[in-house]
């Protein structure tokens, strides 16, 4: 387990340097670039060669590519030129990250927490208008493009009926004392309710819509697990045994229905920031997505490189989480 | 009174936009205290049909169920789900065919073992663990403490099998119903398996019924055998009347299709002709005739009945003379 584990690790890394060539390269192709992003169409010839050298674009692209490998294995990532100009890279990440993760936190949990109990409750009742209702609406939730979800949500919920925040993670008014970036465990350790309860309710309505497409999914894939292990025969000795509904529930469908929902939920966290990206701009919410969207308006490189990069890495590490929790959830994986 | 009384048994699927098809077709057999029963029939005459309908495992919607099923006195065809599920692993306990699939891939031999003490007895993990792994060590595990621990893709088929007997048994139910335990096994293990069953039932005086298309299996098994055609019973004798006299020709057919070691060389197996897919409907007449060897022009026109004829139950017009050569 543990040199398997190192392997992919080391895998990890290759994949990263092959990415961050690629990712260098194509950049550079985008139409525009740092320097029309931030001087506008008007510029003079000379301001735009000034500014160009001094961002470095003027050399090679291999000699700029060897240049940021170097400076980011010590860990400068650059100046951000667009998101928070003058601000290092890394300094952008560290500041985003907890409100991108917090957010994903919840959305993650929002899409388990009903994803799995609606899709064991579908394939119970098969055929019946509740299974019926729930595989027409996760598909429509797989359908519904975010960025027209998260505006519905805004507009109705925020706008029209006022119930809930419309954008940004706090009220202004409110100060509140940050220890870890997660502004609700923030509220909650220091004893702020009013910061945490206000915090959660910036939340609620991003978090729903990033969550409908992991929901949906989710849903989805629960509903046909269950309904393939209600036909197992293994289900049928249980019930031979007389046992009580919810130990068969648990023990013998869930706990093999779950395989192929564990892996679904893996890769639907690591494909969370596209949709966060949608989702964050919508809500004004000061997190990673948000900082991409910038990112890519006004060609921020050192920005983009680093949180792509980053994503990757994400995606790659809850992948490899996947496949060890594997081996706790089967036993035939453990022993092989 | 009989521990258990099968009467007119009926189970007819019945799918949206489709015939309705009758599986069990007016069953009727008893099983007594300690008594072990055959059905024998090859696939699709409804024998397992008739074990679930015992069992009360088909599925609720799309079947009709009617006759009756008497056990100890109570029908349990009326009774609720959960009066079922009750009887079931304590009164009841049943063993299917193919012993990988029947079992939890990922839940521990111990904790399936256990489940089925806990739910029943009422007893704790630990007290029911001691308890199971008596039972594996009833049922010929070796090392039953270290088997506990495992999974059911570490044991062999026939350990897997001995397994599901041990949980079936867990409770000490009154009758025992064995789905084609040894179909899915080699021939070897077949052997233990049956022998073992065999012990157990004399043992604990469990009832067994049991469920198979292998005459053989019967043969060294059953005091009573019922062999059923498409849905029905067509012959009921006890084992050696039926073994040394098969006068159905359906049964007839099934003997002489077994290989024999001490048939003289060279002698053809004597295959029953047709498919189960010839057969007539029962409501016409015989079910069997398009593929009776003793065809009748009545057999085509009147359904036999079952009537009583030299000590055993028959449902035939023209049944076999002759002894089965020896």
């Amino acid at each position: 387990m543990l040199r398997y584990t190192v392997r992919r690790l080391l895998q990890l890394l290759g994949v990263v340097l092959v990415l961050s060539m690629l990712l260098f390269g194509w950049l550079r192709l985008l139409p525009g670039g740092p320097v029309s992003a931030l001087l506008g169409e008007r510029a003079t010839e000379e301001s735009r060669r000034q500014l160009t050298a001094q961002l470095g674009l003027d050399q090679p692209i291999f000699v700029q590519y060897g240049k940021f490998l170097g400076r980011a294995l010590s860990g400068d990532f650059g100046s951000s030129t667009g998101v928070q100009p003058g601000d290092a890279a890394l300094e952008v990440f560290l500041q985003r990250f907890p409100a991108t993760l917090e957010l994903s936190f919840f959305a993650i949990v929002l899409a388990v927490l009903f994803g799995i109990p609606l899709g064991y409750l579908a394939a119970r009742r098969r055929g019946t208008w509740l299974d019926n209702l729930g595989v027409v609406g996760s598909l429509v939730g797989v359908a519904v493009p975010v960025f027209f979800l998260a505006f519905l949500l805004k507009y109705v919920f925020a706008v029209e009926l006022g119930w809930l925040p419309a954008s940004g993670r706090q009220t202004g008014g409110i100060d509140a004392t940050r220890v870890t970036g997660f502004f609700v465990l923030d509220g909650l350790l220091t004893r702020e309710w009013d910061a945490a309860w206000d915090a959660l309710q910036h939340l609620v309505l991003p978090a729903m819509a990033l969550a409908t497409i992991p929901f949906a999914v989710v849903f989805r894939i629960t509903r046909a697990a269950v309904l393939d292990v209600l036909d197992e025969d293994y289900v049928r000795t249980a019930e031979s045994k007389g046992l009580t509904t919810p130990v068969i529930r648990r023990r013998h469908v869930l706990r093999n229905a779950m395989l192929p929902v564990v892996t679904t939920i893996g890769l639907q966290t690591g494909a969370l920031l596209a949709g966060a990206v949608l989702t964050e701009k919508v809500f004004a919410f000061p997190g990673l997505g948000e900082a991409l969207a910038i990112g890519f308006e006004r060609r921020d490189y050192p920005v983009l490189q680093l949180l792509i990069i980053v994503a990757a890495m994400v995606y790659v590490l809850v992948n490899l989480v996947v496949d060890l929790s594997y081996a706790v959830i089967d036993p035939r994986v453990r022993v092989r | 009174m009989a521990l258990l009384e099968v009467t007119d048994l009926t189970v007819v699927f019945q799918r949206r936009g489709e015939a309705p098809f009758t599986a069990v077709d007016g069953v009727s057999f008893a099983v007594e205290e300690g008594q072990t029963v055959g059905l024998v029939g090859e696939s699709g005459c409804g024998k397992s049909v008739t074990s679930l309908a015992i069992m009360g495992l088909l599925p609720r919607r799309g079947v009709r169920v009617s006759g009756s099923v008497r056990f100890e006195g109570a029908e349990l065809l009326t009774e609720s789900p959960r009066q079922m599920r009750d009887r079931r692993g304590r009164d009841l306990g049943m063993v299917f065919q193919d012993p990988l699939s029947s079992l939890n891939p990922v839940v521990s031999i111990g904790i399936q073992v256990t489940e089925v003490l806990e739910r029943h007895r009422g007893m704790s993990r630990s007290k029911a663990m001691r308890v199971a792994a008596e039972l594996l060590d009833q049922v010929g595990i070796p090392d039953p403490r270290r088997r506990l621990d495992e999974y059911p893709h570490q044991l062999s088929g026939g350990m897997r099998q001995r397994a599901l007997i041990a949980m079936a048994l867990a409770c000490q139910p009154r009758l025992l119903i064995a789905d084609e335990p040894t179909t899915a096994l080699d021939v070897t293990i077949q052997a233990q398996i049956l022998a073992l069953l065999s012990q157990l039932v004399r043992d604990t005086g469990t009832a067994l019924i049991m469920i198979t298309h292998d005459l053989g299996v019967v043969a060294g098994l059953c005091d009573e055998v019922n062999v059923l055609y498409a849905g029905r019973v067509v012959e009921r004798a006890a084992r050696h009347e039926l073994f040394a006299r098969p006068r159905h020709p359906y049964t007839h057919g099934l003997l002489s299709s077994i290989p024999r070691l001490d048939a003289p060389r060279g002698e053809r197996l004597v295959p029953i002709r047709g498919a189960v897919t010839d057969n007539i409907p029962w409501t016409q007449g015989c079910a069997f005739a398009p593929r009776c060897p003793n065809v009748l022009e009545k057999c085509l026109d009147v359904t036999p009945e079952m009537e009583e004829d030299d000590g055993r139950l028959l449902r035939c017009h023209n049944p076999v003379r002759q002894e089965v050569p020896a």
